[in-house]
């Protein structure tokens, strides 16, 4: 039992030692590096797919170590843990230590002031007392008590600087704030994302079925979202002419609260830099790109239209790939349907240029816009179980012969293809998208708290030294001897200069000439 | 907002020429350091240490004397003028890329290197002027040399609105604040370097022709402790503005991007090292390995991140 005891003992010391903080901080340091280095899963998780394909056995080690979600592995989340455990146990005797220290009186004059770091001595003929007395003024703002010593001797011990351990202890405990208020968030938070097009499209924070992707935190199930509305009339872009983009801008309306059920919407100017903040939620435009408008007259004479959001695979130039897929109209046999799905897959070029048949876009506005489309017909696969890709389509389906395809070709604004059984296929026109980024976080106003607090405390800790400075005035026979020692008690860096100056004041035993 | 070509070609032109009269500055004092006599005391003196105990230690290297001619002091003022010249040239730089594109001169990595070098050898002229540590200057202008010519060749970027993610005032106190915060950090970095070997010569005498030259190791190791606790709170800031930028342009304050994730890094490294000066048995020797280790940390973060991983910080400009 005392066995355990001491045990237990021991572990506790040896946690809240300086030395393990200070290890453990290494190994947070050294944690977090490979999280820099190696593609991380909640960024995305494609590239770590990737990855461990490329790398083999290898890859597949690393993953089992969690070196893909390095923030949310044991071995990271136990080392912060750890530091937790290490700061609470190593403030806790310190703060009982400084409510302690702030009720006591500067200690004891030394008795040989010459062997401090620094030091320095004087005969003056200036009365003790009067020295004493020029000396208290001199040292305003520092915490001083005056003694009497045996031989007839006074002194005074002063100290300051205690505010060092006030922005120490500040800091530290605003650490341990921040570290709770972030995991907070990381619980009770959401993001999602989706593409609205702009042409006066919705989006509504009413489940997650709304989003293209959605990330909750742990105790999020996504029943119970801050509801609100967004609908995105239009988008703008400007560019420079090397195609860098220079401004985007979105008008979208939105509605929250009692509006939902009325006619009512708020009008927002959304754009990078200026979220849109509302019912807890905050909007980002952080994306944009095109969605390709076709329309499909059926052998039948009737006709579909639809757009949706093709992929921008290069900023640049807006170059895009994508999707596009229609259901024959009127059929409600599952088999008869699955025969006649379209696909429309392919590139599609803002600006577009040709070498032969190869198109490419050369600038990402859409001055002469274009697609390069493939056309398939049969079954999409799309209701087979498996997660389906929204711009490409289901290539097994492909490689079994059960979707086909049936006609290639570059089409320009209002260009048609026909498919062999009469089908016709037209490129309407371009339309844009946003992409739209919700997220949510309770604690994130507590968390810039705790860091303002923080940096506070570290400015106030590094700034302040804590310093103690002693005289001794004796009476001799020439004269009074006037002794001062000083000594920084934390960092010996920087009192040096303080001390020459004060010292040089004091030793004259006067009153300062201002 | 157009480019103004004619003040962008002045703002190179004066980068160029910041970076030869830099180089000059170094030749001057050089030859300073070259003219600098060290001769060598074959008796073993007794020398205090520590914190004012009166203890006193054997020294077992030969203790050298250090003698600066006035004709050699002549050439360490002359290298100091020329630099004082060289930042006033690099000043122009960047205030006239600045005009020139109607924004803050920090948004890509061409100007981002050249605005931390600039504070760096500002922060460093303040400090030279005030303490007695001129001599140091060759080896803090070393550094920035290259990187300015990293710079001006590989990273260079042509005069350029930036891209509508930076269009904030956020750009001008995050990138400033990060800026100043990394260019003084610079100093205790090179300062640590040059303590390590001016302690291994106080030690046992090795590195004696270049470390005789150098100031005390404790006079090295004071100037990156006060160096450091002014740019590490200013790295703070600094991260704490970007993690505020990060909430309106990215939808988080906080995502372990890479640039993220290495600030984070550097900043934790820079805890250790204020924690291991405070630490009985880690002052000294590995406190200066820790402060360089933070520097190299933040030249990773420059150069690894911003070249060789893509993130959101992504916006570096190099083609
Ligand atoms: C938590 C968030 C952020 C952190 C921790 C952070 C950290 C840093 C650090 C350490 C640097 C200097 C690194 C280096 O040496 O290259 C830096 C530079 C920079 N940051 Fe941030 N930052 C954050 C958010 C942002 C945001 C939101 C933006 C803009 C959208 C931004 C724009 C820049 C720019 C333009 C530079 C300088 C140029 C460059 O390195 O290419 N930062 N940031």
């Amino acid at each position: 039992m005392t066995n355990a005891l001491a045990y237990l003992r021991n572990t506790w010391r040896g946690l809240t030692a300086m030395r393990t903080a200070l290890i453990l901080l290494a190994l947070l340091a050294l944690g977090a590096l490979p999280g820099a280095l190696l593609p991380q899963r909640q960024l995305n998780a494609g590239k770590v797919s990737d990855y461990i394909t490329e790398h083999g056995w290898w890859g597949r080690l690393l993953d089992t170590l969690q070196f893909y979600d390095v923030y949310a592995s044991v071995w990271f989340s136990a080392i912060y843990v750890l530091l937790f455990i290490s700061l609470v146990g190593c403030l806790t005797p310190r703060m009982f230590e400084y409510a302690k220290q702030a009720r006591q009186q500067p200690v004891i004059t030394p008795r040989n002031l010459a062997r401090l770091p620094h030091h320095g001595t004087s005969t003056v003929d200036v009365a003790v007392d009067d020295v004493v007395e020029a000396s208290r003024k001199r040292l305003r703002g520092w915490r001083m008590v005056v003694r009497e010593e045996d031989d007839g001797a006074r002194t005074i011990s002063a100290e300051r600087g205690y505010l060092r351990e006030t922005g120490n202890l500040l800091f530290h405990f605003a650490l341990l704030g921040l570290i709770v208020a972030f995991a907070f968030g990381k619980l009770f938070g959401y993001a999602g994302q989706v593409a609205v097009i702009a042409n006066g499209s919705q989006f509504c924070n009413s489940g997650l079925f709304a989003y293209d992707s959605f990330t909750p935190g742990l105790k999020v199930d996504g029943t119970e979202l801050d509801p609100f509305c967004i609908k995105v009339n239009d988008f703008k872009a400007t560019y420079l002419p090397d195609g860098q983009a220079n401004s985007f801008d979105t008008g979208v309306q939105y509605q929250t609260g009692a509006d939902l059920n009325s006619d009512r919407w708020e009008p927002y100017d959304l754009r990078s830099n200026h979220p849109l903040r509302t019912a807890g939620d905050r909007v980002y435009l952080l994306g944009h790109g095109y969605a390709p408008q076709f329309t499909v007259t059926f052998p039948d004479g009737q006709t579909r239209t639809k757009a949706i959001q093709w992929n921008p695979s290069d900023l640049n130039t807006m170059l895009s790939s994508g999707t596009t897929t229609f259901d024959p109209p009127n059929t409600t046999d599952e088999t008869e349907l699955r025969k006649h799905q379209i696909a429309i897959t392919g590139l599609f070029a803002p600006t577009a240029v040709f070498d032969g048949t190869l198109m490419s876009s050369i600038y990402p506005g859409a001055n002469d816009p274009a697609v390069a489309v493939q056309v398939y017909e049969g079954d999409l696969g799309n209701n087979s179980g498996y997660a389906h890709n929204l711009f490409t389509i289901d290539q097994s389906m492909v490689e079994q012969g059960r979707l086909v395809q049936k006609a290639m070709k570059n089409l320009k604004l209002g260009q048609e293809i026909a498919l062999p059984d009469g089908t016709k296929i037209k490129f309407d026109k371009a339309l844009e998208f946003v992409g739209l980024q919700v997220s949510h976080d309770p604690s994130q106003d507590f968390v810039l708290v705790f860091a303002v607090l923080m940096l506070v405390g570290l400015m106030g800790s590094l700034a302040i030294k804590r310093r103690r400075l002693w005289l001794r005035v004796t009476p001799s026979g020439e004269g009074t001897v006037v002794e001062v020692g000083g000594l920084a008690r934390t960092d010996q860096a920087g009192y040096g200069e303080e001390f020459t100056r004060l010292s040089a004041e004091l030793l004259t035993g006067k009153k300062r000439d201002t | 907002m157009p480019v103004n070509e004619t003040l962008a070609r002045y703002s190179d032109w004066s980068y160029v020429s910041a970076v030869v009269v830099y180089v000059l500055a170094m030749v001057f004092y050089l030859v300073e350091q070259a003219m600098t006599k060290t001769r060598r005391q074959a008796a073993r003196e007794l020398t205090a240490v520590g914190g004012g105990s009166a203890e006193a230690v054997e020294v077992p290297a030969e203790s050298v004397v250090v003698t600066r001619s006035p004709r050699a002091d002549r050439f360490g003022r002359m290298g100091f003028s020329l630099n004082v010249l060289g930042v006033l040239l690099h000043a122009a730089a960047v205030i006239l890329r600045g005009v020139a594109t109607d924004r803050v001169p920090w948004g890509n990595m061409y100007e981002y290197g050249s605005a931390v070098c600039l504070f760096a050898v500002v922060g460093w002229l303040v400090l030279a002027k005030r303490f007695d540590i001129r001599r140091l200057s060759v080896w803090v202008l070393l550094p920035i040399v290259v990187l300015l010519f990293l710079g001006g060749t590989a990273l260079y970027t042509p005069a350029a609105p930036v891209q509508p993610a930076l269009q904030s005032y956020w750009l001008a106190i995050h990138v400033t604040a990060v800026s100043i915060s990394s260019g003084l950090l610079l100093l205790p970095g090179v300062a640590s370097l040059l303590y390590l070997f001016r302690a291994a010569y106080e030690r046992n005498g090795r590195f004696a022709g270049f470390a005789a030259r150098l100031p005390k190791a404790e006079v090295l190791d004071r100037l990156a402790y006060r160096v450091t606790v002014v740019g590490f709170p200013l790295f703070t800031f600094a991260i704490i503005c970007g993690a505020i930028w990060a909430e309106s342009a990215w939808g988080r304050f906080w995502g372990w991007d890479p640039k993220e994730t290495c600030a984070f890094i550097a900043w934790v490294i820079y805890a250790v090292y204020l924690h291991a000066r405070a630490t009985a048995g880690w002052r000294g020797n590995r406190a200066a390995v820790i402060n360089i280790l933070g520097f190299a940390s933040m030249v990773f973060n420059l150069f690894f991140i911003n070249l060789v991983t893509s993130g959101l910080h992504s916006y570096a400009g190099v083609a």
